[in-house]
């Protein structure tokens, strides 16, 4: 039976302010998952801590509610120990790119075939509005005493240095766009990271949806917003690394980071960059361990039925043995 | 010591010694003392041994000390009967630890080095030494061998560049870096000469040492005869220690701690494991990840065990967690640093009741302290550290061979009471080397508690819903893995429902909190005594003696030989000290006339914690925490003081290079 949006809510009440990115975010998690009628049990989201963490909780999925920036490595251990879930992650800007940065680059090393979704908002929200790792160096948003010291980091260019092998970025309120980035982004046999560009309506006045929507731009538009965000796809952009067909990792890479210092009045969404050619670290395992499909970590019988254990450990201490 | 009357010549000790190789760290050390302590084993003798070393690749001072009986062994003593050495550092440091009627090996050439040009021995020493020696003028290797011999030590010079020419004649090998390497079984070669062992031990050992490997067994062979003849020709007499094979009954393993552990989680059905490197966990993982597929009883297909290096200790508590909630007992191991970082994810493991085990290998702290040195000062941290209240169980194995059984018994203390447990032990357990009869797995019982983890539904009433914290009697609840049918379920570091969402609501909280918390009272009321405390020797005894963890060797033979003539003295080893078996503490305690605490800190962590949880202020604290284990002779001369009387109300022991 084939899953409806409805299926995919649960009972808590949500408690994001008014006008959040987060609740577009959301509808693009439950959309994608109702859409591709996964089994509700086999599905993971594991998140951070900050606003965008409750996600699990208003989500009828398995949700594993973590610690600040750990969120990639909890959801490696449950997919490595059982690769047959389908796992995604999303957490904060800050969550995944300051107090999580080690491990938003290590996971791009390891590129584990999951997906992680980062809320880029550019404030830590439930701490009312600091400076976040995405907020531009000078921008004085809201709450700030001073403009912000610290430059930015770029995610998608972090992303793509780092390893992950499906780099795309999305706009909160562009849900139908997000919710198929999102499904490619399951879909995708790897790491896969979606940078998705969502307002704060409470901390962060400069980018917020209506400067998104380029509603300040209405005098060049001749009266119309001329919003900022657009799609790659729109103009023929195509991320998608083919070595044989002549567009290598590198070449595609270097477009990709073209693309992805557009900032102001040009923001691109979409995927930036695609590699299926990297193998990912459950299929390096599987070289090492034949059986690792059929009988991960989390499916191995461990005991006989007298609860005595059933490895055999007697090859290596016969190793040992004197 | 007790008194000996040694002569060269009559052979009056057999089977007992202790005897150290000594040299440059990455200059063959291990391989000498692995060479060293197989040929003992294979010639049915116990070995118990030590590696000292310093946090450093290449060149700083590193030792090895082995103890032979022809009984087991379990600690070592002060002192050594055989000192050889690769280089004057080894005897600067160690000619004083000679005992009587002992032997150095050394080369010659080094004999007139000064003292003041080794560049590696600490200042601290070297003066020392200006003082000691101060008539002697220049103070050269020379001086400190004469100083030896005047205490009855034995010198005995062997010129390792002439036998390795010998060697190089013999073989045909002229590359000096590979002759160079042969050093290592040339030492070992002239202690053994001295002790009258059989060559075939020592050879079958090398072939052993270097895996079967010709080109390099069959010319260091060659060294050890060439060496066998030398010492034959050159030192008529020997000295007072011989070695013999003995017969042995069942098989043994000649192992250390991290193999022990490994092998002890591999049997208890450990299959997801995750590391950062640190010293002395890592080797551990990697033994563990060399053994990544093994074959399981009844079944045709092989089990495999996934071992994980991640990118930080963070990365590693979390992702053990991770695989705990698909299902896989899992586990990560570390020291004190590493420890400390976990914190924060191992109160994660608390709050959502996951069963994850954490063996952390204390070695000297703070901070980045001294990494190779061993030191028992991470109990309180282990207790303590984490945010908030939330239960863990806390297991401290006493002995290498405990360590075997108790990493199973961790995993099932987890899963059936669905929380962290931190097994600790330490550096002085992880790089132990010692004969042990063969592990027998079936000695345990794998117990997973109340989890449904072979893949079928969780049935549930028409309308209800998967409760992962429903309120039960026991306090414990159904768990179920990841992607179970009809289990969905919500974790968070919040305080949760039932349900696992999050909530602030006060009941709810007091009533998770009575839920998570009253699971430590069902451990100790559940697990057996046997498990939780052992207690050795006279009942009411005069001195009662607490201890935990891998001072139990040093503690058990000085209570042997103290009770011999002075006393009656009991031993009471905890193992489990969360929850605290606080009952039965009191109860031995009250049945003694005093009673001392013994451990390798600064404070007395566990005489600290008595006293929390029993009320009860220790008589005396024997403490310890300079790097270097408790041998049994400092543990025999504190008690025996405290028996006659003598001691201090807080001791703190000192030996140690």
């Amino acid at each position: 039976m084939a899953l409806k949006m409805a299926d995919m809510k649960t009972e808590m009440h949500n408690d994001w302010c008014p006008g959040c990115g987060d609740f577009g975010i959301l509808s693009s998690v439950q959309m994608a998952l109702a859409d591709m009628n996964l089994n509700r049990e086999d599905s993971v989201i594991v998140s951070g801590i900050g606003c965008s963490a409750k996600l699990v909780h208003y989500t009828n999925v398995t949700g594993i509610h973590t610690l600040h920036g750990r969120p990639l490595p909890f959801a490696t251990g449950v997919k490595l120990s059982n690769p047959h879930l389908n796992v995604v992650v999303v957490g904060g800007d800050g969550d995944g790119l300051g107090i999580g940065a080690g491990h938003f680059v290590n996971g791009g090393r390891r590129n584990v075939d999951m997906l992680y979704i980062v809320h880029d908002n550019g404030v830590y929200g439930l701490t009312k509005g600091q400076a976040s790792p995405t907020l531009k160096l000078g921008e004085k948003t809201k709450s700030l005493i001073f403009p912000n010291i610290t430059s930015s980091i770029n995610p998608l260019i972090l992303a793509m240095a780092s390893g992950y092998t499906f780099v795309a970025r999305g706009y909160a309120f562009n849900v139908s766009h997000l919710k198929k980035l999102i499904k490619m982004g399951i879909e995708h046999k790897g790491a896969a990271f979606i940078d998705v560009l969502q307002p704060c309506p409470t901390y962060n006045d400069i980018n917020s949806k209506e400067w998104y929507n380029g509603e300040d731009r209405m005098e060049e538009g001749g009266g119309k917003a001329m919003p900022r965000v657009y799609s790659l796809e729109s103009e023929g952009y195509d991320g998608r690394v083919n070595t044989e067909g002549g567009k290598d990792a590198e070449t595609v890479m270097l477009d990709a980071i073209r693309r992805a210092v557009e900032w102001g009045d040009r923001i691109p969404i979409g995927v930036l960059y695609n590699n299926e050619e990297i193998p990912t670290y459950e299929e390096r395992m599987l070289q090492r361990m034949p059986e690792y499909m059929e009988l991960p970590p989390a499916r191995q019988r461990i005991s006989d039925s007298r609860k005595k254990p059933i490895a055999d450990i007697t090859p290596f201490m016969d190793e040992l043995s004197v | 010591m007790p008194g000996r009357d040694l002569h060269i010549g009559d052979i009056v000790i057999e089977n007992r010694l202790q005897w150290c190789i000594g040299g440059a760290q990455g200059s063959g050390v291990d391989t000498s003392a692995n060479i060293f302590s197989r040929a003992c084993a294979e010639g049915g003798l116990w070995v118990v041994g030590k590696r000292e070393y310093y946090s450093n690749i290449k060149g700083e001072h590193s030792y090895f000390v082995v103890r032979v009986d022809r009984n087991r062994v379990d600690a070592l003593t002060e002192g050594f009967d055989v000192l050889a050495t690769f280089d004057e550092e080894t005897v600067a440091r160690h000619f004083d630890e000679v005992r009587k009627d002992g032997g150095i090996i050394y080369d010659p050439s080094l004999a007139s080095k000064k003292v003041a040009d080794i560049p590696t021995l600490d200042k601290r020493i070297k003066d020392e030494f200006a003082e000691r020696f101060r008539q002697s003028g220049t103070i050269t290797i020379m001086t400190l061998l004469e100083d030896a011999k005047k205490r009855g030590v034995h010198l005995f010079p062997v010129p390792y560049s002439t036998l390795l020419s010998g060697v190089s004649a013999k073989t045909g090998e002229k590359r000096q870096s590979v002759l160079g390497r042969m050093v290592n079984v040339i030492a070992v070669s002239a202690s053994f000469a001295l002790m009258h062992y059989n060559l075939n031990e020592l050879e079958s050992s090398i072939d052993h040492v270097f895996g079967g490997r010709k080109k390099l067994s069959e010319p260091n062979k060659i060294a050890a005869e060439v060496t066998y003849e030398y010492m034959a020709g050159n030192f008529k007499d020997g000295l007072g220690y011989q070695l013999s094979r003995v017969a042995t009954e069942g098989k043994r393993l000649l192992l250390n701690g991290n193999q022990a552990i490994a092998l002890g989680k591999l049997a208890g059905g450990l299959r997801f494991q995750t590391y950062y490197p640190i010293t002395p966990a890592a080797d551990e993982s990697t033994y563990l990840e060399r053994y990544e597929r093994f074959s399981v009883k009844d079944g045709d297909k092989k089990g495999s065990l996934m071992v994980v290096q991640t990118e930080d200790e963070i990365s590693a508590i979390t992702m053990a967690i991770g695989g705990a909630l698909s299902g896989a007992r899992s586990s990560t191991c570390t020291s004190g640093p590493g420890f400390s970082l976990m914190s924060e994810g191992i109160g994660w493991a608390g709050i959502n009741e996951v069963p994850v085990v954490v063996t952390n290998y204390q070695r000297a702290g703070p901070s980045t302290g001294m990494p190779t040195r061993h030191e028992q000062g991470d109990l309180k941290f282990a207790l303590y550290g984490g945010h908030g209240d939330f239960p863990k169980i806390v297991l401290a194995s006493g002995d290498v061979e405990e360590s075997f059984y108790d990493a199973n018994l961790a995993f099932n203390y987890a899963e059936r009471y669905q929380l962290p447990v931190i097994h600790i032990v330490d550096k002085a357990m992880a790089n132990t080397t010692i004969t042990l009869p063969y592990f027998d797995p079936d000695r345990m019982t794998i117990d997973r508690g109340l989890f449904l983890g072979d893949g079928t539904p969780f049935v549930l009433k028409e309308g209800e819903e998967y409760e992962r914290f429903k309120f039960t009697e026991s306090g414990i609840s159904p768990r179920v893995p990841i992607g179970t049918p009809g289990g969905i379920f919500w974790n968070t570091g919040d305080e949760h429902t039932e349900l696992g969402h999050i909530t602030e609501d006060p009941v709810i909280r007091d009533r998770m909190m009575d839920k998570r918390m009253g699971k430590l009272d069902l451990a100790l009321k559940e697990i057996p005594e046997d498990e939780q405390y052992h207690y050795f020797g006279a009942e009411n005894p005069d001195l009662l003696v607490v201890s935990w963890g891998s001072t139990k060797g040093s503690i058990l033979e000085a209570m042997a030989r103290l009770n011999q003539h002075s006393g009656k003295i009991g031993f009471l080893q905890i193992r489990l000290i969360r929850p605290y078996p606080a009952q039965a503490v009191i109860r031995l305690v009250k049945s003694a006339h005093k009673f001392a605490v013994m451990e390798m800190n600064y404070v007395g962590q566990l005489a600290d914690i008595t006293a929390e949880n029993t009320g009860l202020l220790a008589d005396y604290r024997i403490v310890k925490f300079n790097g270097r284990p408790i041998t049994v002779d400092e543990a025999y001369v504190s008690l025996k003081r405290i028996v006659e009387g003598k001691s201090e109300k807080r001791v703190v022991l000192t030996h140690g290079a």
